[in-house]
């Protein structure tokens, strides 16, 4: 792999396969490059499917660019059918062989339907969707224009957002966790029950620590039944609950596969000839299911496939998990909750702000974030870049410019030292000023004149006129003692 | 005398007087500066007679290596025979020629009329390069039309939402900040985009400070925020301009927790500056040198001028986008032929029926007139070395310390077989020539200046200059003079054009009269971008300036540009994608800290200026390091103790001064400093692919204690 592949062929055409195809087409013009994407849309933005729930923004919003053209023959609608390893071939359901040099498989993954009566995965009822793709997406939307109440199944990350999105549409929206506080893999139990409390002032009601026990649908409405003998009835159900990655592809490729489809550092396949990006990919252990790491991978094997940097290892880098959307603001990177090093917290309950974090060896190693936290972007490249924490910590939980020494202006003229610098325009200092005013300038004009203070920029003016005011209050022989 | 300010693009109005030689000055109410001045501007008149002012040439002697006074005769004579030389064994793109953003319009154009027709190369370019052009080209190519501020500075009181993106005027342009206040007396929210606590990021309403160089992924991610909330104005983005689809897709990929993790500004602001923007009657966007000093600046720029264009402000009556211009005539400047590919008019010179028009001007054939040059850095590189001229003319700029990885432009300067400076100081570039001119300050010759508002201004003589002093106007024209008594043997008896309007060449009288060489001006750029036929000195004087284009003497001028249509061919606005890239030269474990690079409000450019003149010294004397107090600690470091800092490129040292309003990531110093503290030692010398723009913004450097 580390030669020159002419022919790539690109399986997938979601979040990592479209990027892989804009690195190999921005690295490789004499590449040819085919992208087969099973979904018939042009690619798109899979993280603001939330955001198309919500009625905001349209469909074609959520497109992102396409490098179809020159050299990148992108076929949507497309399904592979198979690959053929000793041809070097894929076979699509339209018959279709497509030869390869290279392969790189992008096929994503599902929603997890979990195992529950009434629900059948190749058969869902009508008003029960997966929340994955654009198309889950039109059917949610096609439901909710009439419905008024909805349920989402599990609150992780995906799930709140898709609460969220259909709470902004006005529906009233329950979400069904089976862990007792909300994703549970990213926080921990105080946060996660004050993320419940800033998700019900948004209209999102909150059943934790609850298992379904079954599903009941019918043309008129759902129905879930709870392990503790409640049962929720709604117009809609979301499942939230997870995904799998797709590796059918790769299993009857005879490639090796775990939980996903196995890859070393170069993102190589157990067939060198093939690579295996994004929620498709294990890698050491790893399954991402993040666009990050995706859109990394995807680099790496553009670099290589091309040849431009042989060199090129993918080297996984701790995620942050960020849920940013009106009156929620989440970040959460590492697991604070234990481990070595210093712990630093804080909380807010009345206006839901929460704050904690882990650092060691003066390095940030954990962080959840919920709230108004200033910090927040700092934090999350303090992180990322592994850069040393502040000396004040307390920057880190009210943002950057606490703990510095911000001169702040002297609350009265009496108090503020001579040598201070009124007017930055015209290094006039306040010493200065009430020299002249001891030289006989007597108004706020007469010492402007006399020393140029406050005729740059003017944003002195005030503090000039205070100083002026202020020595003639004050007996002259007092002044400059 | 009411004439303006000699140094910044706000060109503020000021009175002259004269009383037993010395001169005194009096600020003037003036549309821009509304009677403001700072201290550059109160002190100008002190180089006036400087102790240090040249007044008489100078010329290196080979015997000793050093710079003696001669006479003009001498110094003359000595440059015609070493450019003649030059060209008859290399070739005419032997000479260059490197201007400067300072030159009045006369100037500019004489020096770009000198270049192609008295010397007949193509070498010639300019400081602008290392200050607006990234701008501009932007500018050109979203708006067909590159004019740093479409509107009236006045528009600035008037908006809702003012944006400011690596714009520091509170420092560089002070009495700018009156529109500021009046903005907020009058309710506007003020956003600041800067990786440092300025004096202007102090009085936002919210500043967001960004990693240095990810500009482009904020402008990206806040147009990706328009579009999910609504704010993009879709009858404008449908009736007023083009290719929106493509920069569609390109912001569905930079949602915002992306651009946060990339430049460390939270979501919630990237959202809540959005949203003022998106939601305000009137919104206005500018950037300056903070966003364009890199190897991606036109994009960057791009990047704001693809929000600014969803949300419909550019051509709407209180709104818009603009660019700080930095340098005194940085607009002016750019217009009239000083730039590599450029003619008189914003004209580009691989245009034909420019070249056909300017060449009817100039009464020489088309076919005569050199083609597109370098740009400035490209230039400078590759003086003395065998692709590159042997022999450079200078004016009205010091290398040595504004360009970029300034060591090596040194070591390219020493290299060539003759260099000459017109200065009225003996700046660090002039220290290095072989023939050094002394030339008249600005209130010592009239002219004009176009200001950041693209608002033609007059320049006005207070007296004449001292003895022994010429304007750059008369070392030009003397030195064409010679040039043509001195026709290299190659070249052919030239053939006057039969459909001349240009009466021959102007003699040498006419040539150094800035008033008839602004008359030529007008003609050549007659037809062009930037139209000054209908400018006269007279009719500026009777208006506060005259803003361009004004083609017609008893036509309108153009306070507000695009109101109705965008100068493109269709009239519609251009978007165009723009992705986020890594700077040229990200940080390392060797190099593991941002630098960038910016200015003071004492000081001036190269500070060749500045520098000497007490009350500046006083306010600023020296160059300094900012350091956050966390990263001093980590270094050893104290406040006032002096540091080392060190790229790939060189090193330069300075005190360190410990500020909390930078990041920790990053340190920061000005550029005004030559010798030992040179911030450009280390600067990165990448260039924009499109405008030529050196990366002074960002490179990678480590700091040792001293």
């Amino acid at each position: 792999m580390t030669g020159h592949s002419e022919r790539v062929v690109v399986v997938g055409n979601g979040m990592a396969g479209a990027r892989v195809a804009a690195e190999l087409h921005a690295r490789g013009e004499d590449l040819k490059v085919t992208v087969l994407g099973a979904e018939p849309h042009p690619a798109y933005n899979r993280i603001m499917l939330s955001t198309l729930l919500t009625g905001k923004i349209g469909e074609s919003d959520v497109e992102l660019a396409e490098v179809a053209g020159r050299g990148v023959d992108l076929r949507t609608g497309v399904t592979v059918s198979a690959i053929d390893r000793a041809t070097g071939q894929v076979r699509t359901d339209d018959g279709d062989r497509i030869p390869y040099d290279h392969l790189v498989l992008a096929t994503g993954s599902r929603a997890v339907v979990p195992a529950l009566p009434g629900l059948d995965p190749e058969h869902l009822p009508e008003r029960v969707i997966p929340f994955r793709t654009l198309d889950d997406c039109r059917r949610i939307l096609a439901l909710a224009g009439t419905a008024r109440r909805a349920l989402v199944l599990g609150g992780g990350l995906l799930g709140l957002e898709a609460a969220r999105g259909l709470a902004l549409r006005g529906l009233d929206v329950g979400v069904v966790h089976r862990v007792p506080y909300l994703m549970d893999r990213q926080l921990d139990p105080a946060a996660g029950a004050m993320l419940a409390g800033t998700l019900a002032a948004l209209g999102v009601t909150t059943h934790v620590a609850v298992e379904p026990t079954a599903v009941r649908a019918d043309a008129a409405g759902v129905r879930l039944e709870l392990s503790d003998g409640r049962s929720l009835e709604a117009d809609l159900l979301v499942l939230a609950c997870g995904v799998r990655p797709d590796t059918a592809l790769a299993t009857a490729a005879g490639l090796a596969v775990e939980r996903g489809v196995l890859v070393d550092d170069r993102l190589r396949t157990s067939d060198r000839r093939i690579s295996a990006i994004g929620d498709c990919a294990q890698h050491d252990g790893t399954l991402t299911g993040l666009v990050a790491p995706a859109w990394a991978q995807a680099r790496v094997v553009a670099q290589l496939v091309t040849g431009q940097d042989p060199q090129a290892r993918y080297r996984p880098r701790p995620v942050v998990t960020r849920l940013k959307a009106a009156g929620i603001d989440l970040a959460a990177m590492g697991d604070p909750t234990g481990g070595p090093g210093e712990e630093l917290t804080f909380a807010d309950p009345a206006r839901g702000t929460y704050a904690r974090l882990r650092i060691h060896d003066e390095r940030l190693a954990a962080a959840i974030l919920l709230g108004d936290n200033p910090s927040v972007g700092t934090v999350i490249q303090l992180f990322d870049r592994g850069h040393p924490v502040p000396t004040d910590r307390r920057a880190l939980l009210l943002g950057r410019a606490v703990g510095g020494a911000v001169a702040a202006p002297a609350a009265s003229p009496a108090l503020m030292p001579d040598a201070a610098t009124v007017c930055q325009c015209n290094t006039v200092s306040k010493g200065a000023l009430v020299r002249c005013w001891r030289d006989g300038a007597r108004t706020v004009d007469a010492v402007v004149a006399a020393t140029r203070a406050g005729t740059g920029c003017g944003s002195c003016r005030d503090a000039v006129a205070g100083i002026v005011d202020w020595l003639s209050r004050t007996d002259p022989v007092e002044v400059g003692r | 005398m009411a004439t303006h300010c000699p140094y910044c693009a706000l060109q503020c109005g000021m009175v002259l007087r004269e009383e037993d030689d010395a001169v005194s000055v009096l600020p003037r109410q003036f549309p821009t500066n509304r009677g403001g001045l700072c201290q550059k501007g109160w002190t100008a008149p002190e180089l006036l007679s400087h102790p240090e002012r040249l007044t008489s040439p100078l010329l290196r002697d080979p015997a000793t290596g050093e710079l003696r006074p001669a006479t003009w005769e001498a110094a003359l004579d000595r440059i015609t025979t070493g450019l003649r030389d030059v060209q008859e064994q290399h070739g005419r793109d032997a000479v260059a020629v490197f201007g400067g953003g300072g030159l009045t319009n006369e100037k500019a154009y004489a020096l770009g009329r000198f270049a192609r027709v008295a010397l007949r190369t193509r070498h010639i370019d300019y400081n602008g390069r290392f200050c607006m052009s990234s701008a501009a080209a932007a500018g050109m190519r979203a708006f067909g039309m590159d004019r740093g501020l479409p509107f009236p500075l006045s528009d600035l009181g008037r908006a809702d939402t003012l944006l400011l993106v690596g714009a520091n005027p509170a420092e560089t342009m002070p009495p700018l900040v009156r529109w500021l206040t009046e903005h907020r007396e009058r309710g506007g929210k003020l956003i600041v985009i800067d990786p440092r606590v300025t004096a202007t990021a102090r009085q936002a309403d919210l500043h967001l400070q960004p990693l240095p160089g990810t500009d482009l992924a904020v402008a990206n991610a806040l147009l990706h925020i328009a579009l999910t909330e609504g704010y993009v104005d879709g009858d404008y983005v449908a009736t007023r301009t083009t290719g929106f689809t493509a920069v569609r897709r390109t912001v569905a990929g930079w949602w915002p927790a992306r651009a946060e993790a990339l430049s460390g500004v939270p979501v919630a602001d990237l959202e809540e500056t959005a949203r003022a923007l998106g939601t305000a009657a009137r919104a206005i966007i500018l950037t300056a040198r903070g966003a364009e000093q890199h190897a991606k600046g036109v994009d960057t720029v791009t990047g704001f001028v693809n929000l600014a264009l969803a949300l419909g402000l550019p051509g709407r009556p209180g709104s818009g986008y603009g660019c700080l211009t930095g340098q005194g005539n940085g607009q002016g400047g750019r217009e009239h032929g000083q730039k590599a590919d450029q003619l008189p008019g914003y004209r580009k010179i691989d245009d034909l029926e420019a070249r056909a028009h300017v060449a009817r001007v100039w009464g020489v054939p088309a076919d005569e007139l050199p083609g597109p040059g370098v740009p400035a850095y490209q230039l400078l590189d590759s003086l003395g070395t065998d692709q590159g001229p042997r022999a450079l003319l200078v004016f009205g700029s010091n290398p040595v310390v504004s360009a970029p990885r300034a060591a090596r432009v040194e070591g390219r300067l020493r290299d060539l077989d003759l260099l000459v400076v017109a200065d009225f100081l003996l700046s660090e570039t002039a220290a290095l020539a072989d023939v050094v001119l002394p030339t008249a300050q600005w209130a010592e010759e009239d002219g004009t200046m176009t200001n950041l508002e693209g608002r033609v201004l007059r320049r006005r003589a207070l007296r004449p200059p001292p003895a022994g002093v010429r304007t750059d106007l008369e070392i030009l024209a003397a030195l064409s003079a010679r040039l043509r008594g001195s026709t290299p043997a190659d070249r052919p008896a030239r053939e006057r054009p039969t459909d001349s309007t240009a009466d021959g060449q102007p003699s040498e009288a006419e040539a150094a009269d800035p008033c008839v060489v602004f008359a030529e001006l007008r003609r050549a750029s007659a037809g062009g971008i930037a139209d000054y036929a209908g400018i006269s000195w007279d009719r500026i004087d009777a208006a506060d300036g005259v803003f361009w284009p004004c083609p017609d003497d008893d036509g309108p001028d153009s306070p507000r540009l695009f109101t109705e249509r965008f100068a493109t061919a269709d009239g519609l606005a251009r978007f165009r994608p723009v992705e986020h890239r890594p700077a040229a030269e990200e940080v390392c474990a060797d190099y593991p800290l941002h630098f960038t690079t910016g200015r003071v409000l004492a000081q001036y450019q190269s500070g060749t200026q500045t520098r000497r003149v007490a009350a500046l010294r006083r306010a600023a004397p020296e160059a300094f390091v900012e350091l956050h107090p966390d990263l001093a600690e980590r270094l050893g470091v104290t406040d006032g103790e002096p540091v080392r800092v060190l790229s790939r490129r060189g090193e330069f040292q300075a005190p360190a001064r410990l500020s909390p309003g930078i990041r920790a990531d990053t340190v920061f110093a000005p550029f005004h400093w030559g010798g030992p503290a040179r911030a450009n030692s280390v600067t990165n010398d990448a260039v924009d692919p499109v405008s030529g723009m050196p990366e002074f913004k960002i490179c990678a450097v480590r700091v040792e204690r001293a």
